[in-house]
Formats: structure tokens, sequence, C-alpha cells
């Protein structure tokens, strides 16, 4: 005898011939087979549209205009549109009570890394620097280094990121931005929304954001590794901003100034985050 | 009679074929954010195995200079690999499917017969439900490795916000090791399930788009055969 299959209520007999039976099985089978056809045309169809739309969507994505050059520039018009937006959501993440994490300094390595050397030529001479700070269109602070380290010192020694991707712990000193506005009296400046740094030639050149300026770990550094600053490193005053990657630390400081706008930005201008903040 | 046999629900269907595109780009754009630094390497005894990556490969895909359209498409999709991961992640759980998808006791022992099965060299495969030991834990690493991926990326993305996090994940240095590693597992995952899918053949393949296999009166003999079979 035949077995019956799963359910012996609703399967008929293969040995039931009534025509009648015959007849109900077909109806189903042909119901069934226009539901399959139905379902399947439904399922294929979607498929089909939704993967082409996505495929549509990364073509438009593709061939979007590069944005027109603002203050930033070099990326396609909707993906700065993207950073913007995600710029936002990062600042309201940040909060100056996070801190960089700090390391002793036995595991500080010997070879400084150094890299990218816009806005350093050569024939340099650390001994003739001066430093402005524009304070308003009419008054500017020229300061030496001697200024500079005559204010409270602060050491660092941290983990420093590069956009590229390496990163190494290396040892900073210098004054607080925080100490050094608080010093020179800038909080009229430093109550705007950014802050300009640029080297002598104006050929590199930073914006960043007050919050990440006033960061507590934020150095105007002059020394590394207990000693002055290597030329190359950015001698005698650079920027070191643990919330920033490496392409906001500017080295050889020649002009500080305040706005309310975004500043020039070398790297924001070469398709990069303008906030880049870590 | 022929039967039709639900297999994948719309939800499931829908976060699958939404993963993959994205999960492609992240992969993509990583790649032209790796090239900025492109220092792992495989060693063994001192000798370099592989180097990732080869110039031929980045001229081959055009990779090279490319890192900040590489950090700007990471930075957007990262959002939409987020929140598909983890709608995907609640519809599990509150449908009930994870039962499905979460190894068993049993599973560990029985994937390894499961392979074997593959393999063709052991006859019979054990018992399953709509998953078979092995898919289980691959398709629930796949879920440990995607939320992996999202807290060493956000590791490296905001080491110094997310100090903690970083932390966690060893520091920026190793996270971005890991997030690496975690790709290649990605990629590896992915060759085999093309393979298991081409091997499975088009009636499982389609299921995954239309929701449901049509089983013949054929099948559904040898079905009940088994069932017989078995009870005996």
């Amino acid at each position: 005898m035949e077995e019956p299959i799963n359910d012996p209520g609703q399967t008929p007999k293969p040995n039931d011939t009534s025509p009648n039976h015959k007849i109900e099985e077909l109806d189903a089978e042909a119901l069934l087979d226009k539901q399959i056809k139905r379902r399947r045309f439904i399922a294929f169809g979607s498929f089909i549209v939704l993967q082409a739309a996505a495929f549509g969507g990364w073509k438009w994505l593709a061939n979007s205009p590069e944005e027109v050059k603002t203050v930033t520039a070099g990326a396609k018009a909707p993906l700065r549109r993207a950073l913007n937006q995600t710029e936002l959501f990062c600042r309201r993440l940040f909060s100056g009570n996070h801190l960089v994490k700090t390391y002793p300094k036995e595991m500080v390595p010997k070879n400084l890394r150094s890299n990218s050397y816009v806005g350093m030529p050569d024939n340099f001479n650390p001994a003739n620097w001066k430093m402005q700070v524009v304070k308003s269109p009419t008054e500017t602070l020229t300061l030496t280094i001697d200024d500079i380290k005559a204010l409270p010192k602060t050491e660092l020694i941290y983990d420093f990121k590069c956009v590229e991707g390496w990163d190494q712990i290396q040892h900073w000193a210098g004054v607080k931005f925080s100490d050094f506005v608080a010093h020179y009296k800038l909080d009229k400046q430093a109550a705007m929304e950014y802050v300009g740094f640029a080297t002598e030639d104006k050929q590199y050149y930073v914006g960043i954001d007050m919050p990440s300026a006033l960061h507590p770990q934020t150095l105007l550094a002059y020394e590394v590794n207990d000693g002055p600053i290597p030329i190359q490193n950015g001698a005698p005053l650079r920027l070191i901003i643990p919330v920033k990657y490496g392409i906001k630390n500017l080295k050889r400081i020649a002009t500080i100034s305040f706005s309310n706008q975004r500043p020039p930005d070398y790297w924001a201008e070469q398709g990069y985050d303008y906030y880049s903040g870590l | 009679m022929k039967k039709i046999v639900e297999k994948h629900s719309l939800a499931m269907r829908w976060f699958h074929w939404i993963n993959f595109p994205v999960l492609f780009l992240m992969t993509w754009s990583g790649m032209l954010i790796y090239w900025g630094n492109d220092v792992y390497k495989i060693v063994i005894g001192g000798k370099v195995l592989f180097n990732f990556f080869p110039e031929g490969f980045y001229r081959f895909f055009n990779i090279s200079h490319r890192l900040s359209e590489g950090m700007a498409l990471h930075f957007l999709f990262m959002w939409f690999f987020f929140a598909n991961g983890v709608l995907y992640v609640l519809y599990t759980i509150i449908s009930g499917e994870w039962r499905e998808l979460v190894p068993q006791k049993k599973s560990f022992k029985e994937a390894w017969l499961v392979v074997l099965h593959d393999l063709h060299i052991r006859k019979t495969a054990p018992p399953q439900n709509k998953y078979n030991a092995a898919q289980r834990i691959a398709y629930t690493s796949i879920i440990v490795m995607g939320f992996g991926s999202i807290i060493t990326g956000l590791a490296i993305y905001k080491p110094v916000q997310l100090n903690w996090l970083c932390f966690i994940c060893g520091g920026y240095h190793f996270a971005r090791i890991i997030h690496f590693a975690l790709t290649l597992g990605y990629v590896f995952f992915f060759l085999i399930h093309i393979f298991q899918v081409i091997m499975a053949g088009w009636k499982n393949f389609q299921s995954v788009i239309t929701g449901f296999e049509v089983i013949d009166d054929k099948t559904l003999n040898e079905l009940a055969n088994e069932e017989h079979g078995r009870a005996n």
C-alpha cells in the first residue's frame, strides 16, 4: 500500500479516481501555478527594479559633479554634503572632557616621523621667527618664542594619527591653547566659531572649530622628546591637536586668526573632510 | 501535487540584498583608504608570503591616490551598513528567526559532518531545519564580525571621543588591524558563500529573491519516504 503524503486529510489519495476529484485537483493545480507565476513575477520584478535603482544611484554618485569651490573643494558635491552632515552629528558627540590616551615615556620611539612640508620653504631661521595673533582687523599681537615659553608648560605623550592611516606615540611639550587664550585675554576671540592657523608663506593653512582648539590637550608645541622641535617637524612652534588628524597639526605657525566662518583649510580644498575630528 | 514552501521572509530578503551592495562599497572604499598606509603583510618565519596589496592590484582596480574619496564614501555608507545591520539583528530577535540562525550545542559537532558531506567525503548530512549546522555557524559569525567591524571602525573613527571603545579594541593601532582582518574575513565568506550558492542550484538561489520554493510531487514523495524511513 502506498503511504499517504504528509496530511492524509487534505491530499487526495493517488488511487482516488472519481471524476470530481480529478477536476478539483486540476483546478487547484492551475490555481497554484498561477499563484507561483504571479509571486515570481512580482519578486523578480521588484528585485530587478531595486537593484537597477541601486546601481543607478551609484552611477549618479559616481558621475555627480565636483563641489563648487568654497572653503572646501575637490570632493563630489553629494559626498561633501554627507561629510558636512556627519560633522554636525559628530560635533554633538564632542566633549572637551574626552581625552586622548596618554603613554609613559618609555613607549616613545626614537625616530620621530615627519610627513609633508607644504608651507615650509628652505632657508628658514627659527631665531628670526615671530608670530602674529590677529585679534581684530585693527589689532595684531606680535609674539616671540620666549613669550610663548614664558607661559605654563604642558607635556603630552600620545598616539599621533595621520589621515593616511599610520600612528606613532610622540612626546610633545608646549603651552595649552586654552592657557594661551587665557593669558593673552583672547576670550572675545575665543567666543567665535573658528580659529585659523597659517604659515608665513600662506601656502599651508588650517581651520579649527573652537571646541577642538580649546580642548585641554591642544598645544602650541615648542618641544619634542624634551628638546627643541627639528625643522622638518615644525620648529619653532607648531600646533599639536590630538582631536584632529595630522593634517590639521600645522607646523611653523606664523599667524593665528579668529572667525565665525570656516577659515581656509589646505586639505579641505583637496577633498578631505573639513572637520577631520578624532 | 506540488506545493509552495515559504522559505525566506520579505524582511530577510531586504536585509540581505541591501547589505550586499553596501558591504561591497564599504570594502571598496576601505581599500581606497588602506592604500594610504598599506603596511600589512602575511609573514611566516620571517619571509613575506603576501603583501597587501601588490602594486599591480592597485593599478588594476585604480585604487591609488584616492584616499579622500575613500574616506568620504566610507563615512557615508557606514550609516547604511550600521542601520541595516542593527535592523536585521532586531528583526531576527523580534520575529524569533534567531532560533533558526544561532548555533545550537550540537551544531559545532555537526558542522564537520556537513563540511565532509559537502566535500563528498561523507554520504549523508545530519538532519536540519532551515539551515544546517555549518550555515548556522557561518551566518551567526558574519553578524558577530559585522558587530566587530562597527566597534573597531568606531574606535578608529573617533579614537579620542570614544577612547574607551578604542581601549577595548586594544588601542588604535590594533583596532585598525582587526578592522582590516575582518574585511578579509568577509571576502573569504563571500567566496565560499558564492560557491555554495552555485552548488545548491537555482531553486535555492531564487528563493532568496522570491521567498519560496516549489516542491513537486517527486520531492514530496521522497521527503515522505525519508520521513517514513526515519520513523522505522
